[in-house]
């Protein structure tokens, strides 16, 4: 086993079988600090997701308010200026539109590493009974051969536990990176993400540009909301009758 | 035989059937070092299956390591790399 033999070496040397037996509490007091520590870890994780999907609905609400103004601004025969605002209101949904297969994932993610606590918390416990058990009917030599296995099983699940934790942690941050870029985005429509190299900030341009008959689809599309509405140079007999 | 799943569990497995996830493992090693990320996540996805269809899980009160560990479901190339450079240090995950 090539992969799991290289990757069974993360869990480091297994130190169950010297440890004595005054250190039994010592290692249950650990394992119980580092439960609490997984607790909180993914509430962390929770709230910094949903600080995420807040941004994403924040966009959203941005992308309907420049919508309402571009419709504002067609009224007022205004359609460059509402040209524009959709080419904002585009690149806005855009942005949330990136963000949100992320969050489902990281949701995803979110319930593993709790069940992962969970089972975490089962053993802990186990852990606990076992401690005692030992304590109670068995000399020192005795105690050592059998806790052993049991300390380094719980070690390794704690490993685990704090591995999917960290993973959880760099999504979450990437994320977040992410969606303040996308909110800053929204706040001044111009130059590069900060995650972007030049030329890929050319090219969300050049994306944003061939997005544009989008924008005209839209600009169509509130015309026809709008009843009267209508383009440069397609003045109706209405609007003739109204000269 | 027991097996982890990074992020998963832990699944006690027949060892009859360690011949058959060699050729699994190795498919997905290879896609590691070939750096196909497409090859690798379908070699891995085979793996995980084979390991959760093929084995019993434990239950969660039982305290023992495993005997083999396999990345994370959603692992990708660098993740695995990762957790090579940290199997590789000293210490390894182990806290404490």
């Amino acid at each position: 086993m090539s992969l799991g033999a290289r990757l069974s070496a993360i869990f480091g040397r297994r130190r169950g079988d010297d440890d004595p037996i005054a250190e039994l509490d010592a290692s249950y007091a650990q394992q119980s600090a580092l439960l609490q520590q997984s607790r909180r870890g993914v509430a962390d994780v929770v709230t910094a997701r949903k600080r995420v999907e807040l941004q994403v609905r924040s966009l959203e609400q941005k992308a309907a308010r420049l919508e309402s103004e571009a419709r504002e601004a067609l009224h007022a025969d205004r359609e460059d200026a509402a040209r524009e605002l959709l080419v904002r209101r585009a690149g806005l949904l855009q942005q949330a539109g990136a963000l949100q297969p992320d969050l489902d994932r990281l949701q995803d993610q979110e319930g593993r590493l709790q069940e992962s606590v969970q089972r975490l918390e089962v053993k802990v416990e186990a852990f606990r009974t076992q401690k005692e058990t030992v304590k109670a009917g068995y000399s020192a030599a005795e105690a050592h051969s059998r806790i052993g296995a049991a300390y380094a099983g719980i070690s390794e699940e704690s490993a685990d536990v704090g591995l999917a934790l960290e993973r959880a942690r760099a999504r979450t941050e990437q994320m977040q990176a992410r969606a303040d870029a996308a909110d800053s985005l929204a706040a001044a429509d111009s130059g590069a993400l900060p995650w972007e190299s030049a030329g890929e900030s050319a090219e969300r341009r050049l994306a944003a540009l061939q997005a544009g008959d989008g924008v005209e689809a839209e600009l169509a599309r509130l015309r026809g909301a709008g009843g009267r509405l209508r383009g440069p140079g397609a003045a109706g007999p209405d609007a003739e009758a109204a000269r | 035989m027991i097996v982890r799943i990074l992020t998963e569990g832990q699944v006690d497995l027949p060892d009859a059937l360690l011949d058959e996830l060699n050729v699994l493992d190795a498919a997905a090693e290879q896609a590691v070092d070939a750096g196909d990320e497409a090859a690798f996540s379908a070699a891995l996805g085979r793996l995980l299956d084979r390991v959760r269809t093929g084995g019993r899980r434990l239950a969660d009160d039982v305290l023992v390591p495993s005997d083999l560990v396999l990345p994370p479901p959603d692992a990708t190339i660098d993740d695995v790399r990762h957790l090579f450079d940290t199997a590789s240090g000293a210490d390894g995950l182990v806290p404490g």
